[in-house]
């Protein structure tokens, strides 16, 4: 992973809007006044959402001044984390984990079918504007490998099988339910007779 | 005190000191890249690691605090490899570039790497590569040789207070840049040059120039402003390559202004080399003599009360008091080295001095600003006033308003209305500067032009007096003046002492027949008939209506000596030759009195330095304070007249002849300029 590139094309202003202002003077009221500048991930976090999950310059800008601290470190936070997106994504963000335990599950067939369905490289929107993918770290679902996080909801227990078809549906703007693709239960055994025998915490 | 031992010797530390610096105490030196005394501590180089007993990891001397009983080690085995560990990881993603690098021979990274580093590298991967970034005209940046030891964003933040440069990323894509590579917007920006361990951030002006090594390196002072920052003058050949600081705790600590280290180029360009004379309106060179002849005869056959005489701004006090000596000889009685009119009470040398003194700052606890922009009059000043709200985050107010000063001030008013306030103990900022132990009053030459100058400056000084802020330990009242011959033009008396500006009148209304510059190119005057002779080194704003030029050195090419803002003398050496057949400035005094079949006053130069010296008030020695004089203080009553307080715009980049001549600091003021054009935008 280099160091994330900001896109060329920029909005030329940006500014919360009224629901996300209140949202922004409720997480303002959690610091201390002279600590205001804590605000500064859940703010972006904030901007990231309103703006179609990516954060434009005028953004940063717009948070320095509302913390009222340098451009130069809101811009550092932001390209620290990985979570921010610094150019656009597509209407679904598809971003597959190729940590270990995924990759040992087979994860480079995920990769294999993104680079197939969406676009070659990663971070590129897709021809017709619906998906954008990329590779990140682990994200904390392990059992279920190999993952994918889509937006907000994490498709897992993937497989070369049925990945072709999960992205197909995001390309059509139809997304399919997220979860297990074995049928689990969250993370319970496959195959597992706790709710059918009635046996709950086996 | 408490004890601590390194390498088996048990020596004393004072409490707060960290590992490093109790090491360096016993002796034993430690390699380090990010760390720096004048800078927090970041402890992300990992080279100033040392074994502690009872530690099984080495530690970070620079990040551990010193405790009674530790027993460090630093010639061990085990630091040793612990040092190529961290020297090889440094070297991994560092480009071999040395040859053409322009840090080579005084990089710290190439010094370490002999003394500390493996001889060869085990790092077979290919070596990252990274963008070069756009930090302004001064700082040349080549960030692949980057490792991230952020002195230079600590530098920023810190010191120079502008939060402009950040590293961006994380791990081993971490990048150093400003925001939208942007230009530094600060006067200190180059210093990052000197703190750069490495040869990431370079010159640009002295981009592959020269090596440090064939450098003729002369310990001067540098005469921009009146704090009279410590330098040296590296040349080669006739060129002075570059100016850099040098280390004064009293004045300018380790850093240098831009204008300081970036105006010399200016020494190279637009200089007068030979006499010239006008004929027809056009300027044509000609002989000395030629020119002398035309001077004497000039000056012979002019009535003695129409000649003026000015001294400019960057003049050594041997050249004024040879000047003064001169006007005394043909009993001229106009001189003037003041460039606008203010007021002037010569009585008593602590009333145009800064008797706090710049290191006083740091113990201040309330500053209060009169009229005064000290990031643009004397920026390392500035810096230390910074350095002072800092440490303490001491109340600083101003009357006037002086802009951005890179620290938070209260605007307690923009009139004398509002001194008057302070002086009757009425407002809110009176309750701040009484209640303070040691606070520092700063009146800038702003103030000083009013007409209410005098009021503000007896009442100011009366407050103070009564409220004991003037005595044997603490002086709070301040005076701060522009110009690098100042102080000691006022010492040798080279002005009207009755505050009539009889001078300036006469210049307004065109009333002199002969003006006589010496390297004097500020003053707002508009010619009509008057005969002018320049002397002086640089082809600027006089030299273009002059009727005789008479070329001299600059400030790098005589020896001279400069009392700056706190009355400290100081000497400036001769760093270099000057062009052509110029003439140092009190010779020509002497052979235009030849010319007039006079005597001269001065046979030689040590002649003129003695009694340069003589005439110094309240003198004690070389680079050391005058001696107080706070006893025979007088207070007269004047009236008040109710003005506003402007702070004069100072165009920075440009404000002697030296600077405007040099296209590095036109390229600065442009950066400005461009900067400030967007945010109005015009």
């Amino acid at each position: 992973m280099s160091v994330k590139k900001v896109h060329d094309k920029q909005p030329d202003t940006f500014e919360f809007t009224k629901e996300n202002l209140v949202l922004a003077e409720n997480i303002l009221n959690k610091y201390p006044k002279e600590r205001k500048k804590s605000a500064v991930m859940p703010l972006l976090y904030l901007a990231q959402n309103q703006n179609d999950n990516w954060i434009p310059l005028a953004a940063l800008k717009y948070i320095g001044k509302f913390l009222s601290m340098p451009y130069i470190n809101v811009y550092e936070i932001a390209t620290f984390y990985s979570m921010y997106n610094l150019s656009p994504v597509g209407k679904y963000f598809v971003q597959v984990c190729t940590t270990t335990p995924c990759l040992l599950r087979g994860a480079n067939e995920i990769v294999k079918a993104c680079q197939k369905k969406i676009s070659k490289n990663e971070n590129t929107i897709s021809e017709n504007g619906m998906c954008s993918w990329t590779e990140v770290e682990c994200l904390g679902a392990c059992v279920n490998a190999p993952m994918m996080q889509v937006n907000r909801d994490y498709y897992e227990d993937l497989s070369k099988n049925n990945i072709e078809k999960i992205l197909d549906s995001f390309m059509q703007d139809d997304p399919i339910k997220p979860g297990s693709f074995r049928n689990r239960k969250s993370s319970a055994p496959e195959n597992s007779k706790i709710n059918g025998n009635g046996i709950n915490n086996a | 005190m408490p004890k601590i031992t390194v390498n088996n010797k048990e020596i004393e530390f004072e409490n707060g000191m960290t590992v490093l610096q109790a090491c360096e105490l016993a002796g034993a030196e430690i390699p380090r890249f990010c760390y720096h005394e004048r800078l927090s501590i970041a402890g992300n180089c990992r080279m100033c690691l040392v074994e502690m007993e009872k530690s099984s990891k080495p530690i970070a001397s620079c990040a551990m605090p010193a405790t009674e009983g530790m027993k460090i080690k630093t010639n061990t085995e085990k630091v040793e490899k612990a040092r190529k560990g961290v020297m090889e990881f440094l070297l991994a993603n560092h480009p071999l570039d040395c040859p053409v690098c322009d840090q080579g021979g005084e990089c710290d990274l190439q010094d370490q790497s002999l003394y500390y580093g493996f001889d060869k590298s085990r790092f077979k991967e290919n070596k990252r590569k990274v963008k070069d970034k756009y930090m302004g005209p001064l700082i040349k940046t080549i960030m692949t040789r980057c490792i991230h030891c952020t002195r230079c964003v600590r530098f920023a933040t810190e010191v120079a207070g502008v939060t402009e440069i950040g590293a961006i990323g994380r791990g081993e894509n971490m990048e150093i840049t400003t925001f939208l590579e942007k230009s530094m917007e600060s006067e200190l920006s180059a210093n990052v040059i000197d703190l750069c361990p490495v040869g990431a951030l370079t010159s640009k002006p002295y981009a592959f120039e020269a090596r440090p090594w064939e450098l003729k390196k002369t310990e001067t002072i540098d005469v921009m402003d009146a704090v009279g920052s410590n330098i040296r003058v590296d040349t080669y050949g006739w060129e002075v390559k570059r100016v850099l600081p040098r280390l004064n705790e009293e004045i300018n600590e380790e850093w240098i202004s831009d204008k300081t280290r970036y105006a010399c180029d200016g020494l190279l360009k637009q200089r007068i080399d030979k006499p010239f004379k006008r004929e027809n309106g056009k300027l044509i060179e000609c002989s000395w003599d030629e020119a002398l002849n035309i001077v004497g005869s000039k000056i012979k056959e002019t009535d003695k009360n129409q000649i003026g005489f000015h001294a400019g701004d960057m003049l050594s006090m041997e050249t004024i008091n040879s000047l003064k000596e001169f006007a005394k000889k043909l009993s001229i009685p106009n001189y003037e080295f003041r460039e606008k009119p203010f007021y002037l009470n010569s009585d008593n040398k602590m009333n145009y001095i800064f008797n706090s003194s710049i290191k006083g700052i740091e113990e201040s606890d309330c500053i209060v600003l009169i009229g005064t922009n000290p990031r643009h009059e004397a920026t390392m000043l500035n810096a230390r006033i910074r350095k002072a709200f800092v440490a303490k985050k001491i109340p600083i107010i101003s009357f006037g308003d002086p802009g951005d000063l890179t620290y938070d001030y209260t605007n307690a008013g923009n009139s004398t209305e509002d001194i008057k306030k302070l002086l009757n103990k009425e407002n809110e900022s009176s309750k701040i500067l009484l209640n303070s132990k040691k606070p520092i009053v700063i009146i800038g030459e702003s103030a000083l032009e009013l007409e209410s100058a005098k009021f503000i400056l007896q009442g100011i000084k009366k407050l103070l007096k009564e409220n004991n802020f003037i005595n044997d330990n603490w002086n709070a009242f301040n005076v701060l003046l522009q110009n690098a011959s100042s102080v000691g033009a006022i010492d040798l008396g080279f002005f009207e002492k009755d505050n009539s500006f009889n001078f300036f009148n006469k210049l307004k209304n065109n009333k002199f027949k002969i003006l006589y510059f010496v390297g004097s190119d500020n003053l707002d005057f508009v010619k009509s008939n008057e005969f002018i002779i320049y002397q002086g080194s640089h082809g600027d704003r006089m030299a273009q209506i002059a009727d005789v030029i008479l070329p001299s050195p600059a400030y790098t090419e005589q020896n001279g000596l400069f009392i700056n803002l706190e009355g400290r003398l100081q000497k400036s050496n001769k760093s270099t030759y000057p062009p052509g057949s110029s003439k140092e400035d009190w010779k020509i005094f002497n052979l235009i009195l030849n010319n007039l079949k006079e005597d001269e006053k001065f046979k030689n130069f040590v002649e003129l330095r003695t009694d340069t010296i003589s005439k110094i008030k309240n003198h004690t020695d070389f680079d050391l304070l005058p001696k107080k004089t706070i006893q025979d203080l007088k207070f007269e009553t004047v009236s008040f007249i109710n003005e506003p307080i402007y702070v004069n715009e100072i165009d920075y980049y440009f404000s002697n002849s030296i600077a405007r001549s040099s296209k590095t600091m036109s390229d600065c003021r442009a950066a400005r300029s461009k900067k400030l054009n967007k945010i109005t935008g015009s």
